[in-house]
């Protein structure tokens, strides 16, 4: 059976294209044939950060207008042919998404994926709200900062109460939590919510912490998504987080601060 | 606990207040999530009423709007003043 992933914040700037490019590769990468959507209308980027941005020639609202197929407008990934990406409009307003419009595609699109991450534009518009209806999955990307927790309190209440699953009954959407932009460094010194704080707050399941790191950089200037940079933190951290959504147990990593010999010799503990 | 812990332990991080900021915040924006929507009109309205009669301030009315699996409860708190008169 097919699944749906949104991947949601309610804050722009935390990471929702970067989890979204990385997860998507990851779970291609296991061998599940994966498609990602970039609900980013008007303002689509999913395409620059997968390194496709060149080999667009429809989207999404095309082939919600009828203007296209499905298969003329996803893009097969060149590292990887398990995945697919399915890029936002440029041109077009938002309002150019419709329910009935994207609950066709995202069905048509089960019949062939096994999941399907659909990249949320930030905020709690129209084109973040068609992103999060149809989910399965969602999986909450928070920095441990008060506007981006505040956020995802507010999206966890739309997941909650505004969601297909929500308005006709059925169990609801399982939500994950995404810590990114993780200092181990400033948590320990009092300067930054910690994980316990934060899962405190939200009372989410911790899918997995991604450090604040120079390769997240690195991997979007040169298109690629960083779960392909094995040698990276991030790129580890988003490893780690597709095995555990896969059930796969894995001890949380990135969490304490790397600890140089200065620190090993009078860090204590 | 290593001597340099000792010395950094002295004052209030900003991860506590940012933490302590935010459940009051959160705890207060969740309750009034599940709310009806017509909440903050029948509070207005109310209030108009209650005038009529008797002068209160605005925040001399609060409604408060409970849910758990059996039933759900709207309970009316008005504070009257210490010497109730009509307004002219």
């Amino acid at each position: 059976m097919a699944r749906i992933i949104v991947v949601t914040s309610g804050k722009g700037g935390v990471g929702k294209t970067t989890t979204s490019a990385a997860i998507a590769m990851g779970l291609a990468k296991k061998g599940h044939k994966t498609a990602v959507i970039d609900f980013d209308v008007g303002l689509r980027n999913l395409d620059l950060i997968m390194g496709c941005e060149r080999r667009v020639v429809y989207d999404f609202v095309n082939v919600i207008n009828g203007e296209a197929t499905l298969n003329q407008a996803l893009i097969k990934d060149k590292n990887c042919d398990q995945l697919y990406i399915l890029p936002a409009s440029q041109t077009r307003d938002k309002d150019a998404l419709s329910q009935e419009g994207v609950g066709k595609i995202l069905e048509e699109l089960k019949k062939d994926f096994k999941y399907i991450i659909c990249d949320s534009p930030a905020g709690i518009e129209k084109g973040a709200h068609l992103a999060m209806y149809f989910a399965d999955d969602a999986f909450i990307v928070t920095n441990p900062e008060v506007s981006s927790v505040r956020d995802s309190d507010r999206m966890l209440g739309i997941l909650s109460s505004k969601s297909r699953r929500a308005e006709q009954n059925e169990d609801p959407i399982k939500e994950y939590l995404l810590l990114s932009r993780y200092s181990p460094d400033r948590v320990k010194l009092g300067e930054m919510l910690s994980v316990d704080d934060v899962q405190e707050i939200l009372s989410l399941h911790l899918l997995g912490v991604i450090p604040e790191s120079k390769s997240v950089l690195s991997a979007s200037n040169a298109g690629i998504p960083v779960i392909l940079d094995e040698k990276s933190d991030a790129g580890q951290a988003y490893a780690d987080i597709v095995a555990r959504y896969l059930g796969e147990e894995k001890p949380h990593r990135f969490i304490d601060e790397k600890k140089g010999l200065f620190g090993k010799l009078f860090g204590g503990k | 606990m290593s001597l340099l812990d000792y010395f950094k332990s002295s004052k209030a991080s900003s991860a506590s207040l940012a933490k302590e900021r935010l459940q009051i915040l959160v705890a207060h924006e969740r309750s009034s999530r599940n709310q009806p929507s017509y909440l903050p009109q029948l509070q207005q309205e109310l209030l108009e009423v209650i005038r009529k009669y008797i002068t209160v301030e605005q925040d001399a009315i609060s409604v408060n709007f409970e849910q758990n699996d059996t039933q759900e409860t709207l309970e009316l708190n008005i504070v009257l003043p210490d010497h109730p008169s009509k307004p002219s």
